[in-house]
């Protein structure tokens, strides 16, 4: 039998990943859970998963394509929406959950011990499930305008697909993780997060390319590459439609920069989780 | 097994809100200073029913070992510290001082039914709670028949658990609970709930894990008789110190004593139980030998009341019933000091010395007359009051009846 010591001392790095592992089973319950109860006592089940992004996408042709003129790379619009709004999803999603695990799950927590990472990583498999959804969809309506002969080249980068995931899943845990921390105390961040996330969007390009913000932005472009989500949602669209700014260099930059914030968030999140009881 | 070296925990009373967020600033600033900060100096003994500062130790230099297989009950008042220590002993939340050792799997029954889900079905339910207390998902397959016989909730084992009463719902949650086979468990009050059959059911169980198994179990409760039927060994806690830790018996009396001591407290009244003719001052009720009322100490009532129209033969007449409402007697004299002299301030006490009550809990109705026929004042059940057991020959337990009458044989030996 292994003893354990409980005690108010802290070491920052001590983030058990053994022990997670051990409640391995508990996070898929957690996943089965979260995703199974979504579409109980709906009619359409999991079809409400896909009916989200076709209508967000519609309304994005209308407002953005046709009303405001926004151009998209002479790509179809359908397909540069879609494919921008999928991928925001995902890490949207992954953000404004895993930024309220401490608040909405104190009942469980204020009972019972585990380890209380399993929580914020059911939440991003989760999305990675309803992500999986998503995009079959788009592949769907890709497929389509490939066949009807559209000017689109899905090519090689298409296998970037699961780093480009592994960096959004660690963003958007990094920035739930770290702000679930700060709301235990102080909710003034879920308020925050709620239309920050909104506002994000926007400085990424998703309703616009990117080379239309370098072109109208001129010496403050670096302001539009900074942000870690537009590298992805640009080689996405290099990737499967075949036209955007695609660089490693950018992608690098992404991939440290979720490292680093992941990183923190864990630490953050490793501190708080032993106390929080006491002030959520 | 348990080791539990000088455990205090601090909490911060009140609200969060921006005065926190300058505290917590005088906190980093003291901190990078190497210094103490002055208003942490201040922590207070935790008295639930006294004001004083923001800042209270809600357990405090707690220290004691638990063997393997020992079966201890932890009982005190509300907010002595009970739940605390158990949510620091499951890992919920951290001391502020102080170290704990645990040797082997610990699993804490704080409350059942954590972490159901309303909309999964009783199956699903059992597997994510078995999961959330710390079980392998192939542990629960192998145990999954037993549990679902154990709850009793066959036939709606397939329905979301929102479906369910109340008491399938706790039915259910104990019976995955009380499949954890730990080295460890904790039980936090977790009885109090479900119908009588079932409490048989969990209180065998949890003497199964605990007797059978060689387990230690660290039990909270306020129904001193399953802690007198489980444990081997009893802790009290009084403000978040341990007054007492010793045997079980001893513990009870102790914490029973403590518990009389807040009934003694006087009774003052403002205007509640005055009118035109009457008004009562300081009810005090109180054992006549003793510390607390038991079944032999007898009853004392004293207190003042104002015969505010100076009327003649006034009556005072007490009656007292049980908790069910069966009126146990309803009794009383006419004051002979009223029956000449016009009086207006007087002070009464009363004592019934061989009222020999059973024990449990009974409450009061005073009611004064004129000459036991006009009604002058009327009370409702204004003061509850517990008659402590007591052991009066060599049966100590909780005896059925309502009184217990003191009885006296005079036997002759004929052959």
């Amino acid at each position: 039998m292994k003893e354990e010591v409980i005690s108010p001392k802290k070491n920052l790095f001590d983030v058990n990943l053994k022990e997670i592992w051990k409640y391995k089973d508990l996070l898929f319950l957690f996943v089965r859970r979260d995703f199974v109860s979504v579409y109980k006592q709906t009619v359409l089940g999991p079809l409400w998963f896909i009916i989200q992004p076709i209508f967000t996408t519609l309304v994005f042709t209308v407002v953005f394509g046709q009303l405001a003129s926004i151009p998209t790379d002479g790509l179809p619009q359908v397909l540069f929406y879609m494919c921008g709004i999928t991928c925001w999803n995902y890490f949207a999603e992954c953000v404004t959950k895993t930024s309220n695990t401490f608040v909405t799950n104190s009942a469980i927590f204020g009972k019972v011990y585990f380890p209380r990472l399993i929580l914020p990583l059911s939440i991003i498999i989760t999305n990675l499930l309803k992500f999986g959804i998503q995009f079959l969809l788009f592949l769907g309506i890709l497929f389509y305008y490939l066949y009807n002969g559209s000017n689109i080249s899905p090519n090689i980068y298409i296998f970037t697909l699961p780093l480009l995931l592994f960096i959004m899943a660690a963003l958007g845990l990094g920035f739930g993780i770290i702000i679930s921390s700060l709301t235990t105390k102080y909710r003034d961040f879920q308020f925050l997060i709620s239309f920050g996330i909104q506002l994000f969007m926007y400085a990424t390009p998703i309703v616009y390319p990117l080379s239309l913000a370098k072109e109208k932005l001129g010496t403050y472009s670096w302001i539009a590459t900074a942000n870690p989500m537009t590298s992805i949602i640009e080689t996405m669209k290099f990737a499967f439609l075949g036209n955007g700014i695609f660089s490693w260099y950018n992608l690098a930059y992404s991939l440290i920069f979720s490292l680093i914030l992941l990183f923190i968030g864990v630490i953050v999140f490793n501190r708080v989780e032993k106390t929080f009881m006491d002030t959520v | 097994m348990i080791e539990i070296k000088n455990i205090s925990k601090m909490y911060k009373l009140g609200l969060i809100s921006t005065k926190t967020i300058q505290d917590d600033i005088k906190n980093i600033f003291y901190n990078i200073l190497g210094k103490k900060n002055p208003d942490l100096e201040t922590i207070e003994t935790n008295t639930r029913d006294e004001k004083g500062g923001d800042y209270v130790w809600a357990l405090k230099d707690i220290n004691f070992n638990v063997k393997k297989g020992e079966v201890v009950g932890i009982i005190g008042k509300n907010g002595a510290g009970k739940s605390t220590l158990l949510k620091l002993l499951s890992k919920v939340t951290k001391p502020t001082t102080g170290h704990i050792k645990t040797n082997g799997k610990l699993a804490s029954l704080l409350e059942v039914g954590t972490g159901f889900h309303n909309e999964l079905s009783g199956r699903e339910n059992i597997f994510l709670n078995g999961a959330i207390l710390g079980m392998s998902k192939s542990e629960i397959k192998s145990k999954l028949d037993e549990i679902i016989e154990f709850s009793g909730c066959k036939r709606y084992i397939d329905t979301p658990v929102k479906r369910y009463s109340s008491g399938m719902h706790v039915r259910l949650a104990f019976a995955v609970a009380a499949h954890l086979d730990p080295d460890v468990l904790i039980v936090d009050e977790v009885l109090a709930v479900g119908d009588a059959e079932f409490q048989r059911k969990a209180i065998g169980k949890m003497k199964e894990v605990s007797g059978g198994g060689g387990r230690t179990v660290l039990f909270v409760s306020h129904n001193m008789a399953s802690i007198k039927n489980l444990c081997d060994r009893a802790i009290l806690l009084e403000n978040g110190m341990v007054t007492f830790d010793g045997s079980v018996d001893k513990a009870i009396e102790l914490y029973k004593s403590q518990n009389s001591k807040d009934l003694k407290k006087e009774f003052k009244f403002s205007n509640k139980f005055s009118n035109e003719y009457i008004q009562i001052d300081k009810f005090k009720i109180s054992p006549m030998k003793g510390n607390f009322i038991s079944i032999s100490s007898g009853i004392e009532f004293s207190f003042s009341f104002k015969n505010k129209q100076r009327i003649l033969n006034v009556d005072i007449t007490y009656e007292i019933s049980n908790m069910e409402d069966l009126v146990i007697f309803h009794s009383g004299q006419v004051i002979e000091e009223t029956t000449k002299n016009k009086t207006e301030e007087l002070q009464v006490k009363t004592q019934i010395p061989h009222l020999n009550l059973n024990a449990g809990n009974y409450k009061l109705k005073v009611v004064f007359g004129q000459n036991q026929s006009k009604l002058l004042l009327t009370t409702d059940y204004f003061l509850e009051f517990e008659v402590q057991n007591e052991a009066l020959g060599a049966n100590s337990k909780v005896l059925p009846g309502i009184v217990r009458p003191n009885i006296k044989n005079s036997i002759k030996i004929i052959s």
